[in-house]
């Protein structure tokens, strides 16, 4: 059912406090699916466990551990995110026109991230995977410094620079990259794989929602293929296994 | 018991935790009251827990910018008694007087806070060989660890710090910040980390004309106390904060770095970093390292110095903390989040973060000019420093031994 576009359905936050204004939100959407948010300020926790279905627009900037266990729902924010978005988030899809701040997608375990500008430090760090939760996190822009710390699971494609200390830790999961590291930003414990056929399907996919989210808003040089893509895994099963053994 | 020396040190009450920062400043050294920073820190209000607040303003006391402006907490009436008698003893007060404070339902057993514009006593100070800041340093150490119920909260010039224990919002109300004009100001609001709450321990941390605001809490702490600790610095406020203020102090007033040299020093690259460096750079790292081990300042950190050069803003190297900077025309704003610059400056663009381990930097537009226009060669003194000669002219033991 399309949901009409009335003014119940804009809740304007100012400066209110996160938990009156959470609570609004979460009233609001008792009643309708789309809830657009105004002049947002710093407000923590929105969107937090969204469900399917619900979709939550927000105007301003949204305070740290936005849509944190989302659960299906889908939030688009029309301008920055701050610190830790879709920290532990389920399921559900994350559009951010704009850049975030650091630990995005923090221990994420299923569903999207899309960030059309730069990341700051650790987006990724700690992402994990099983069977078919698979998380995936896109940015279009340059990452911070320890992109995929720790990771275990999923897919991060970037279309920006690399940071340093990249994937420190990884075990698990997929990096795509269009910038090469330099040489001293890889950990002994990771390689550059060739693409396969999969690999490649993936990334023209994820290239094309990236699109389809920023359309009309991004540089022109978003990639079509995956030709001039990397992939960064673990080297092996355990890469650190030796670690403190000797 | 407000101060004493057998306070336990950092670290021996552990209360765990997170904190929020903010800066605001105008380079061309127009003022401005502290309604846009009250503001900025209020949005951060849940950052902290209540447990501290704080506020450093630069440029308030323009009628006085020559005398040294002290803020003195008292907790009891002989604590003030004997504090008056100590600095009438080493320094000729121009001014004294309460402090203006308004009530506030929220701050509960507030001190008695006094402030003093005054003057090292002329002679003192030339007889103490020091100059007037180091001579003023000693005192200000004097009256935190011997005079019982009294702290200094500030001690520079044309600036002043107003904190204590409550929300940053409550206590800039308290001292009525909305009353001052300054050109730069900085604040915090506490959530303490291993340690509890108390007045003095409130940021800002100051001392001289340095203001520290800090997020985060420093695992080097005990190495770099035992570093400053040799060059006389106290470390006893239960704070570790003060380590990173006396750092500061060290490595650029007695040790003649440039700011960003000092912040450099205490995020130093790391050794991995120093080999991929050219010989000339690495040579240069290295030793920097090696003699300044322990002044490494390690753990997660965001931080703002305020001095009457202006604002240095630094992360950890591992940037373990998040610190927003954003410009605007001749303004600067720094806070822990961007919704706390766009707050009060929604048109500020280029809203960034500060990167870990590399520090931001903006000084006044005279302060600039200056150091344009300065030679880059050492400065020759052209006359002798004052303590390198006496009255007497200087005599060695041995051939006082010879003549008697």
């Amino acid at each position: 059912m399309q949901e009409r576009d009335t003014a119940q359905d804009v809740l304007s936050l100012g400066t209110s406090h996160f938990r009156e204004a959470n609570e609004r939100i979460r009233d609001q959407l008792e009643r309708v699916d789309r809830l657009t948010l105004e002049e947002v300020f710093a407000q923590r926790y929105l969107g937090c466990a969204l469900p399917q279905g619900k979709h939550l627009a927000i105007h301003g900037t949204p305070g740290n551990d936005m849509a944190a266990y989302l659960d299906g729902g889908t939030i688009e924010v029309f301008g920055s995110a701050q610190d830790q978005i879709g920290n532990t988030m389920n399921d559900g899809e994350v559009i951010i026109h704009g850049r975030c701040g650091d630990a995005a997608g923090y221990a994420m375990r299923g569903g999207c991230i899309f960030i059309r500008d730069d990341c700051g430090w650790r987006a990724g760090i700690n992402m994990k995977e099983y069977q078919d939760k698979q998380p995936i996190i896109v940015i279009g822009g340059d990452a911070g410094s320890f992109l995929g710390e720790y990771m275990a699971g999923g897919t991060i494609l970037l279309l920006g620079n690399p940071g340093d200390h990249l994937a420190t830790g990884m075990h698990g999961g997929v990096i795509y990259l269009r910038e090469p590291p330099s040489t001293h930003a890889l950990s002994s414990g990771i390689t550059i794989a060739p693409l396969a056929e999969e690999d490649r399907v993936r990334i023209e996919q994820l290239l094309g929602r990236y699109r389809a989210c920023f359309a009309g808003e991004v540089r022109a040089n978003i990639p079509a293929d995956a030709e001039e893509f990397l992939k960064l895994v673990p080297a092996s099963s355990r890469p650190y296994a030796s670690l403190y053994a000797n | 018991m407000f101060f004493r020396e057998d306070r336990p040190r950092e670290g021996v009450v552990r209360i765990p935790s997170g904190c929020a920062i903010a800066g605001i400043m105008d380079r061309s050294g127009g003022r401005h009251d502290g309604t846009d920073i009250l503001r900025s820190i209020a949005l951060m209000h849940d950052r902290g827990n209540g447990l501290g607040g704080g506020f450093a303003a630069y440029g308030i006391y323009p009628e006085y910018k020559e005398l040294y402006a002290f803020h003195i907490m008292y907790e009891c009436q002989e604590a003030r008694a004997q504090t008056e008698a100590y600095l009438d003893t080493y320094f000729m007060s121009e001014k004294q007087e309460r402090i203006p404070t308004q009530d506030v339902a929220s701050i509960k057993n507030p001190p008695d806070i006094w402030r003093y514009f005054a003057a090292p006593h002329p002679m003192r100070l030339n007889m103490s060989g020091f100059d007037e800041a180091e001579y003023t340093m000693q005192h200000v150490f004097h009256i935190n660890s011997h005079i019982d119920g009294a702290f200094v909260a500030s001690s520079g010039k044309d600036m002043g710090a107003f904190k204590g224990v409550g929300y940053p919002e409550d206590i800039g109300a308290f001292y009525r910040i909305e009353d001052y004009q300054a050109w730069a100001w900085t604040a915090h609001g506490r959530f303490p980390t291993n340690t509890p709450g108390w007045w003095g321990g409130a940021h800002p941390f100051t001392l001289l004309n340095w203001s520290v605001v800090h997020n985060g809490e420093i695992s080097s702490y005990d190495a770099n106390r035992r570093y400053v600790e040799q060059f006389g610095y106290r470390c006893n406020l239960q704070t570790d904060t003060e380590v990173i203020t006396y750092l500061f102090d060290l490595l650029t007033r007695r040790h003649g770095f440039s700011q960003q040299m000092a912040a450099h020093i205490m995020t130093a690259p790391s050794w991995d970093e120093i080999d991929r460096m050219d010989a000339p750079c690495a040579a240069f790292e290295t030793a920097l390292r090696s003699v300044y081990a322990s002044a490494l300042v390690n753990g997660p950190f965001s931080v703002i110095l305020g001095s009457e050069e202006g604002l240095l803003a630094i992360n950890d190297r591992l940037k373990l903390r998040a610190l927003m900077v954003a410009e605007h025309d001749r303004m600067v704003y720094l806070a822990s989040e961007q919704a706390a610059i766009e707050v009060v400056c929604p048109e500020a663009a280029s809203i960034r973060s500060i990167e870990g381990g590399v520090p931001f930097v903006v000084q006044l537009d005279e302060v600039v000019a200056r150091e344009q226009g300065a030679s880059g060669e050492n400065i020759q003194l052209e006359a002798p420093l004052a303590h390198e000669i006496g009255v007497l002219p200087p005599r060695r033991k041995e051939v006082d031994h010879v003549r008697s």
